[in-house]
């Protein structure tokens, strides 16, 4: 029964189903109360998570979002149920935490990531097809690389405790959050009280999706990184039908319950129009995500079911959120104030960082190959 | 003469992309040792998709792929 269940889920239906379900309780999490257009948002929920710790003072995106929670979980109870939980670790730490650093950095500056890429473009953003442009532009990049014979190195079977190390953040996290914890009047917890910080799903509704999905993501290996680099690799689409789904579905959904709009460039929700650094923001994302072998997503997955390197570029993400907000390098919106139209977009500090990122993650690229063995 | 792609403990996807070199050489059989279900379906699926038999062994938790033509 359960090697069934394998099979089906590894199959091109299993993917189909599991990106349908994120197409729709995505921009269903929107209507009942998450920010528009980030029903779901790994790299922006990753970051209210940094907020809500005082990793950052950014005071309108603070939230314990209790999506990535259940993530983690849903993929930890989705791993111990097929027993595929396996503690393993070692395979170039240190440079996965850098590839998590900078693969925030360049999400935020675009303000998103591939996921709620998917959902701004499903709702008329057109912004986000030039951060998918420059996505799978990033991920080309990776491919090269891999080709090339790019490899951080093996992973080994390690104690099962440190497997468990990432599920048991995110159970105290989740702690934290149901008692609301406050410290003292100007300490953590901070939850933002305006912005999209404040806008949120009831908690146990998020939590039970995050968990469905994380559960459904760990079984079907759904990742959108991994989508494109397998198409441009060697023609494979069994996770683009996926991520393709997502997509159709947040179309369909958006369109019943009256989310999309016109599509255009100016003024979408929490999002700026100034292409070139959408572009390169998402470039950076998509090579430090090709480098690292996985979107934010299923580096989430993958540290539920007890890969303590993705637990690591996990922690370097909500690292990389602190260091964004602090230095300035995250996107503005578009704004308009008295009738007059601002358009957003990045600091020449997040235009630094940005730069600096692709620098790093190509050197990254060409100096970490394995030598292949017989 | 048989050949071994050993490529457990690399993430996804150089199993896959070892694989692929090996098949070039075009010397069969070809054993694959990886250490997650994940790379075990994902070189299962390349294999196939390309017209090979796969056979799997289960080996203390890592697993063995055989591909033959």
């Amino acid at each position: 029964m359960s090697e069934k269940l394998t099979r089906f889920f590894a199959s091109r239906w299993g993917i189909i189903v599991a990106g349908a379900v994120i197409g729709i309780l995505a921009p269903l999490l929107q209507r009942l109360g998450n920010p528009p257009n980030m029903g779901i948002c790994v790299a922006c929920f990753e970051r209210d998570i940094a907020g809500a710790l005082g990793l950052h003072r950014a005071d309108v995106v603070q939230y314990l979002r209790p999506e990535i929670i259940g993530f983690v979980l849903g993929a930890t109870v989705a791993a111990l149920l097929f027993r595929e939980f396996k503690a393993r670790a070692g395979s170039a730490p240190i440079v996965r935490f850098v590839l998590g650093v900078f693969a925030m950095i360049g999400a935020l500056a675009f303000l998103g990531c591939p996921w709620r890429a998917l959902l701004r473009f499903s709702a008329g953003d057109l912004n986000a097809l030039v951060g998918l442009l420059g996505l799978t532009f990033g991920i080309f990049i990776g491919v090269l690389f891999l080709k090339a014979g790019y490899s951080l190195g093996r992973s080994y079977k390690t104690h099962t405790a440190v497997g468990w190390i990432m599920p048991v953040i995110m159970v105290v996290l989740l702690l934290l959050l149901v008692f609301r914890v406050k410290v003292s009047d100007t300490g953590a917890l901070f939850f933002s009280t305006s912005g999209p910080g404040s806008m949120h799903a009831p908690l146990i509704i998020s939590l039970v999706v995050g968990l469905v999905i994380g559960f459904l993501a760990q079984r079907t290996r759904f990742c959108t990184m991994g989508s494109i680099r397998d198409v441009i690799l060697m023609g494979d689409t069994h996770l683009i039908s996926g991520v393709g789904a997502l997509f159709v579905f947040a179309v369909l959904t958006n369109l019943i319950l009256g989310q999309f709009r016109t599509p255009a460039f100016f003024g979408q929700p929490i999002a700026h129009s100034q292409h070139l650094w959408n572009f390169l923001g998402m470039t950076l994302a998509g090579l430090a995500f090709a480098l690292a072998g996985g979107c934010p997503g299923r580096q989430l997955f993958l540290a539920g079911e007890g890969d303590g390197d993705a637990a690591v570029f996990v922690l370097g993400m909500i690292t990389g959120a602190g260091i964004s907000h602090n230095f300035a390098l995250a996107g503005r919106p578009d704004s308009v104030v008295e009738g007059v139209q601002t358009v957003g977009g990045i600091t020449p500090y997040g235009m630094a960082a940005v730069v600096l990122g692709l620098v790093v993650c190509i050197v990254i690229g060409l100096t970490m190959r394995q030598k292949m063995e017989g | 003469m048989a050949q071994t792609v050993d490529a457990r403990g690399l993430s996804c996807p150089q199993p896959v992309i070892l694989t692929r070199q090996a098949i070039q050489t075009g010397q069969f059989p070809i054993e694959v040792l990886v250490d997650t279900v994940t790379s075990r379906e994902n070189v299962r699926r390349l294999a196939k998709s390309l017209g090979y038999k796969v056979q799997v062994k289960e080996e203390g938790g890592e697993f063995r792929l055989t591909l033959t033509k």
